[in-house]
């Protein structure tokens, strides 16, 4: 059994999943649109919570309440489904599949077999289609690889089934329902909505452009507190943070720049626009974060130190609550003259 | 970013198998997607997590040939595993972990749990837990 399926790639899985889920049912959304609605651009700086005895430093929103939100807010009817017995979830997939039923599944990269090496980690959140059954193995949709991929049917139970933090247990959705009509609008003012809440309303020193100004203090200290290789460390942690796992930081300023830039069409408001390129200079301003940590971690030069790469947060961090709070201003506009 | 400053920082760290999805504006402003095959920094700190990684490996190397741990810890390490997350994919208590962690009882492990082993470190039944060389 294979499904008619179309592949769609994507910067971030989470996105893609839910973004070719949709478009097989006939709603046409793009990555960045999805990534807007569903709030993506998310900050923390935890030092109480370590990953690997490092201080963790989230630069997304917990792995699914993209996809949760995005739903929730289209009215499209989803069913998940968690199992205890590996044996039963594959049976369940292989129902799914034998009613052409395009299923997502949560999964661990770190026996994912087609994924390039470097990048498998014991990292459980990855998202992947099953979009069909042929020979005993399944053909896979993943959003972050070019064209189609296929697994065994060992392979696959084991990602499903990998284990640590966040372990997926076997989760798979796929779409129930779709609403007749979707008013795009009220869902966009939504997103934005949450993403002001997150990002500049929320009270404490940890979340949002508050926590940025509160990692500045703590890197700028980080050569004094630490040696030069613990030092390097945390440094290399937020950086990997930043930009690998899922494409965080300076990826997800330019992904919702473009969810802004789409919206201003939408919503007919040319201070979208406006805000939008502001978004992409800060996403640039990221890049230089990570440039500049890359240099000090190889130490190339003496140009960068802790110093310059703190006020280089401090600025980043001034910049977007101001983008935060004109987008406040927006939606709070608009949204009265929702019906 | 511009659309031609997506960098293509090529350090084989996605080995050819797929590229990343960039987003960047256009010469009109406008956002459009572009693939790279790799960014520098992304490089940097993707190296640096791995040569942490081989470091405790080679460590766990030597400790398994000195006789302080069985091979199992080398494979622990070597698959960034600590005991709960061992205990969970081979589906064994930790306080068993722990005991096969130790050469003298790994000695006496039945065929059962060596290759519930095998099975967490994704080896296939015929390969040798004991080798911990290469």
């Amino acid at each position: 059994m294979k499904i008619d399926y179309e592949h769609k790639m994507a910067a971030h899985c989470e996105n893609g999943a839910i973004m070719s889920l949709l478009n097989h049912y006939g709603i046409k959304l793009s990555e960045a649109m999805i990534f807007g609605i569903g709030s993506g651009i998310y900050f923390s700086h935890l030092p109480f919570i370590k990953l690997n005895g490092l201080p963790l430093t989230s630069f997304r929103p917990w792995p699914g309440s993209i996809f949760k939100r995005t739903s929730r807010a289209l009215g499209i009817d989803i069913e998940v489904n968690k199992f205890r017995d590996p044996v039963k979830a594959m049976e369940a997939l292989d129902r799914n599949i034998e009613k052409g039923i395009p299923t997502g599944m949560v999964v661990g990269v770190f026996y994912l077999d087609y994924f390039p090496a470097p990048y498998r980690f014991h990292f459980n959140a990855h998202n992947i289609i099953a979009t069909g059954k042929e020979s005993g193995y399944y053909i896979i949709s993943d959003p972050i690889m070019e064209s189609f991929e296929r697994l065994s049917y060992d392979n696959l139970k084991k990602v499903r089934f990998a284990q640590g933090l966040q372990a997926p247990r076997g989760k798979m959705y796929f779409i129930r329902s779709i609403p007749r009509d979707i008013d795009i609008k009220v869902a966009i003012i939504k997103g934005i909505k949450r993403t002001v809440r997150e990002m500049v309303v929320l009270p404490g020193p940890y979340i949002g452009v508050q926590g940025i100004k509160y990692l500045s203090k703590k890197v700028r200290k980080y050569p004094k507190r630490f040696s030069p290789g613990v030092a390097m460390k945390r440094l290399g942690q937020i950086v990997r943070m930043q930009e690998e796992i899922g494409t965080g930081g300076a990826g997800f300023r330019f992904l919702f720049a473009a969810f802004l830039q789409e919206s201003a069409a939408l919503l007919e408001n040319p201070k979208l626009n406006e805000l939008s390129s502001q978004m992409t200079g800060i996403g640039d301003m990221w890049r230089d974060f990570a440039v500049q940590a890359g240099r000090i971690i190889k130490e190339r030069n003496e140009m960068e130190t802790y110093d310059t790469i703190a006020d280089l947060l401090i600025e980043i961090s001034e910049k977007e609550k101001k983008v935060y709070q004109e987008l406040a201003d927006i939606v709070r506009n608009a949204s009265t003259h929702q019906p | 970013m511009k659309e031609n400053q997506v960098p293509q920082d090529d350090a084989n760290m996605l080995e050819g198998k797929t590229r990343d999805l960039q987003y960047a504006v256009d010469e009109h402003g406008k956002y459009t997607v572009v693939k790279s095959v790799g960014w520098e920094p992304k490089n940097i700190v993707l190296q640096q997590t791995w040569e942490d990684i081989h470091k405790r490996m080679n460590h766990a190397r030597k400790l398994v040939k000195k006789g302080r741990y069985s091979p199992l810890y080398y494979h622990m390490k070597k698959h960034m595993m600590n005991k709960r997350m061992l205990g969970k994919y081979a589906g064994i208590s930790v306080f068993r972990v722990w005991l096969h962690l130790k050469p003298k009882k790994y000695a006496k492990l039945n065929e059962k749990y060596i290759q519930k082993y095998k099975y967490a470190f994704n080896m296939k039944p015929e390969e040798d837990l004991n080798y911990v060389d290469a």
